[in-house]
């Protein structure tokens, strides 16, 4: 029989307004097992551990229960302190009276049976507890970046600073990201590639970071300090050692309609590319879809004026698999489809942008070499129309529900550019809602409209329509003065929502990494983890984890560094011991349990028993605790009973289903 | 709601696995969100962990529902176990109907850690179905009855 | 019956919740009667919030809606205006007495100072 101290938290009042503390502490009284009982204002203090340690001492107790908030707030706390007062730290059990009781229940009375109810089931548990041990796992010390923006540039800079080595993962084939998309910066109007670029190259040539550019992770298995992962580093077509980056076979390829995807498909560009003149590589990429070559065998231009002999139609996919400690995921955003918003008249004219788009065009890299025109008929605008929140905010299923953070920011960029290098140009921004809350940034917005004269128009607009003029009417609401505005436009942009880049999700899975309905990767805790990832060993940085700036993206990119960081400066981890143990008398050798693990943890070995008298040679199961994470799907799927699961065994579960049945 | 002496109060148990769905009762506790305080929950690390025993256990015990809650399938933190609960607990659940425990007395939800509103929309769903169901008289221990 | 009380009941006919309203205007932005309605779409959607059904019951804007849903279909927040302005049109007719018709009984009822309008939102609501 165990000796078993329940200790019943108030949690200040959040527990005890709602829950008799003093009743839950004389039921328990009565249970079997229970030889101590208190409760105490705040058990997580050090106060109120130290409650824990001269009970133990004094009513000799092999076993605690702690009546507290949720497990995964403090469980660790109680086991730690369970452990200075001598006991092992699994012995302990967290009765979840906060979470589960008194937070979403008003009665007293209600509340206080349920707790006296959860309690008795822990007390159940513990019990049938015995003492566990916790191993240890090996960390490999090197990061995997997932996404070559800023978010993934800056993380694998700061590891790669700490001395650890680095490998990005990019799909595209350039480093660089959405930022180098973009022309300025807010609120300082910096050049958005004058900043980028000197980054991407201290990444490239960090000793410590490995860049594998147009490649893809095909594969995840293991576990925190020791994943091992396939990388498909797709064909290029063109070997990076030979290629001097000098660019003949661009300006040579015959097929020169591919949709530009830098420039947001605004232009076109030739099948043998490299995005933009300062990718890193700056080696180009063979699009074999568009390749005359590859479709027709006939043409072969690049290889001839390639005069490193660089070109390689023969390559092929190459599969590298490596091992990391730490995973970071990186990998960023893409705007919405605006299919679902025919109102907008986007998918029926040119002149009808996103301001993705915009970015481009007002870029001297981009579709009209830095020149404000209309793409319909190259004119330039007199009159444009900004249109805030397309797909943000929206609870309708057409767009996002969420507030996509940035566009109010980038409106006011682009309209005070605008009124600064055309001020003929008039500009009105139809607003819901200014929302400018950073350092600077209200300053910034406040400006656009004091010093540059954009017309800012609290309303939403209705609907944009082509006129056989070739203008844009715009009707929209001008809900301060309650009045309809009609305006003739000659440029309309959408602040088009942002959303996770579509990879994400089997990324995601491939991490088992959990990601919300918005494809938003989900964090450790809200507050105060929230560049980590639920599962062990993977990390968040940038827009993957929630709409950022490129200040906030870099912050968090920092952050989730100083997390892996943490975690690779670890020579050993504990790993946990609740993991699976078979029977060796009750297991018949019948494979069942190693098909169900998901982790190989399961072998079989010809060992001799002792079977009541009888010495015979069986195939028994042996579970590898450094590989088995305790899921527990070989003990439901065993067919004699014979495989159990530490600190959730099949006698504890009955125990605790027991207790809540009585 | 304050108790009842004549009120149906049925003994509902949740097995919860502990990386999504139990985070997902967490957040709607944190989030104050409300449902019947008959729901008591367990934690098992996976929703695979659940042996069809444990819910014939409770049946047996006088529960009037089981509902077993898991991370949405391809999200499930040991990559397939979901999986399996689901097949499991699909062929149990007919047994049981066949043996005459009605379909509404158990469920399979999945829930992520992310849906505090769905944990509990889905628990008062769940608790209203049961009560307008009534006692479980089916599968209860007659050995431990006077 | 209270002011409160047909504000409920207007939600209720509606199905339409004002309170996830996030006073955008993209219904009045919308709107093709726009000019002609003295209680403008996304009012409409505030004046239920906060009781004002007098006003509602008394304006023009119901009987100048069109019942082209163009504001239902656009409406960011799933809100409905039109729904809600065809719910108090609703309740004015049935105010004024008789809730329902038998198909006998419509041909002598109807008249050039009849709204075109009201025909056609019956027959959107009661076709099925």
């Amino acid at each position: 029989m165990q000796r078993i101290g329940v200790f019943v938290c108030h949690c200040g009042s959040n527990i005890a307004a709602t829950v008799d503390v003093k009743k839950v502490v004389e039921m328990m009284k009565k249970e079997p097992g229970v030889c101590h009982a208190e409760d105490y204002p705040y058990m997580c203090s050090e106060a109120g551990q130290m409650k824990i340690l001269e009970a133990v001492k004094e009513h000799h107790l092999t076993g605690v229960v702690v009546c507290s908030c949720s497990p995964r707030m403090h469980e660790a706390t109680f086991r730690k302190a369970a452990e200075r007062a001598g006991l092992n730290p699994y012995m302990v059990e967290i009765a979840n009276i906060r979470e589960h009781c008194s937070w979403i229940h008003k009665d007293m009375e209600e509340a206080t049976e349920k707790a006296v109810i959860l309690a008795r089931a822990a007390v159940a548990k513990v019990n049938l507890n015995t003492p566990l041990q916790a191993g240890e796992s090996r960390v490999t010390k090197r990061a995997l970046v997932i996404g070559g923006g800023i978010a993934g540039i800056q993380t694998a800079i700061d590891i790669a600073d700490a001395g650890y080595e680095v490998d990005i993962v990019e799909k595209t084939p350039s480093i660089g990201g959405r930022m180098s998309q973009l022309d300025k910066t807010f609120p300082t109007l910096d050049c958005s590639a004058c900043i980028l670029t000197p980054k991407m190259v201290e990444a490239a040539a960090h000793e410590k970071i490995n860049i594998y550019t147009y490649s893809e992770v095909d594969k995840v298995t293991g576990f925190v300090g020791d994943f091992t992962v396939d990388i498909r580093k797709k064909a290029r077509s063109v070997n990076s050692d030979k290629c001097t980056g000098c660019g003949v076979c661009q300006e040579k390829c015959p097929s020169k309609k591919s949709l530009n995807e830098f420039n947001r498909g605004l232009n076109t560009r030739s099948a043998i590319y490299t995005p933009f003149a300062q990718a890193i590589p700056n080696v180009p990429v063979i699009d074999r879809d568009a390749c005359i070559k590859f479709k027709t065998g006939k043409c072969g231009v690049c290889e001839k004026v390639c005069q490193a002999g660089a070109i390689d139609y023969a390559q092929q996919d190459e599969i590298i698999t490596e091992k990391y400690g730490a995973i970071v995921v990186a990998t960023g955003f893409d705007t919405i489809k605006l299919d679902n918003y025919d109102e907008y008249a986007y998918n029926q004219s040119k002149d009808v942008i996103t301001s993705l788009e915009l970015e481009r065009i007002m870029n001297a890299a981009g579709p009209t070499k830095g020149h404000l025109e209309r793409l319909s008929d190259g004119k330039a605008p007199k009159e444009m129309v900004f249109i805030q929140c397309v797909g943000s905010r929206c609870s309708d299923n057409r767009g996002k529900s969420y507030c996509s953070k940035i566009c109010c920011m980038y409106t006011a960029k682009h309209a005070m550019l605008i009124r600064d290098k055309y001020p003929d140009v008039n500009v009105t921004v139809f607003y819901i809602d200014v929302r400018t809350p950073g350092k600077n940034f209200d300053e910034f917005y406040r400006r656009a409209v004091e010093e540059y004269g954009v017309n800012y128009v609290k309303g939403q607009v209705g609907k944009v329509a082509p006129l056989p003029n070739g203008k844009l009417l715009v009707q929209g609401s001008d809900l301060l003065d309650n009045k309809q505005i009609l305006k003739e436009a000659d440029m309309v942009v959408l602040a088009t929502a942002i959303e996770p880049e579509a990879s994400v999700r089997k990324i995601a899975t491939m991490l088992t990494a959990s990601i919300d309905t918005n494809n938003f990767l989900t964090e450790a805790h809200p507050k105060l983890r929230p560049v980590e990832s639920p599962t062990a060993g993977v990390f968040l940085s940038g827009v993957c984890q929630g709409p950022k700036d490129i200040p906030e993206t870099v912050a968090q990119a920092g952050a989730a560094a100083v997390k892996a960081i943490g975690l690779l400066a670890k020579d050993k981890l504990t790993t946990n011991p609740c993991t699976a143990k078979p029977d060796e008398l009750l297991c018949n050798g019948c494979s069942q349990c190693a098909n169900v693990c998901p982790y190989g943890a399961i072998t079989y070995l010809d060992k001799e028993v002792n079977d009541h008298g009888i010495r015979e040679t069986r195939r028994i199961a042996q579970v590898n605790s450094a590989l088995c994470q305790g899921c527990g799907a070989c003990t439901v799927t065993c067919p004699s009973g014979a495989m159990d699961l530490q600190g959730f065994s099949n006698r504890q579960i009955i125990a605790e289903v027991d207790a809540i049945c009585r | 709601m304050p108790l009842n002496e004549n009120e149906f109060r049925p003994k509902i148990v949740a097995f919860c696995c502990n990386w999504c769905s139990y985070a997902g009762a967490d957040l709607a506790g944190s989030s104050r969100l409300s449902y019947p305080a008959d729901v008591k929950i367990i934690k098992v690390p996976c929703s695979c962990r659940v042996n069809p025993m444990f819910i014939l256990r409770a049946f047996e015990k006088g529960a009037d529902g089981v509902i077993l809650c898991g991370c949405h399938p391809g999200d499930c933190h040991y990559s397939t176990g979901n999986y399996y609960a689901r097949r499991r607990m699909t062929l149990l659940f007919s047994m049981l109907e066949y043996l005459g425990i009605e379909k509404g007395r158990t469920r399979v939800e999945w829930v992520s850690a992310a849906e505090g509103v769905k944990f509990s929309q889905t628990m008062n769903e769940f608790v209203e179905t049961i009560r307008s169901l009534g006692k479980n008289v089916r599968l209860g221990d007659l050995r431990c009855k006077n | 019956m209270s002011h409160r009380n047909y504000a409920e009941k207007i939600k209720e006919i509606s199905g339409v919740n004002p309170y996830k309203c996030m006073k955008c205007g993209k219904c009045s932005a919308t709107c093709p009667s726009y000019s002609e309605m003295d209680i403008k779409p996304h009012q409409f959607v505030s004046y239920v919030q906060s009781g004002e059904i007098e006003a509602l019951a008394a304006s023009k804007s119901l009987w100048k809606c069109l019942s082209c849903f163009a504001c239902v279909e656009r409406c960011p927040r799933d809100v409905k205006p039109g729904k809600l302005i065809d719910a108090a049109r609703q309740l004015v007719v049935r105010e004024r007495g008789g809730d329902y018709l038998s198909a006998d009984e419509i041909p002598a009822l109807l008249d050039e100072e009849l709204p075109q309008q009201l025909l056609v939102s019956a027959f959107r609501r009661y076709k099925r």
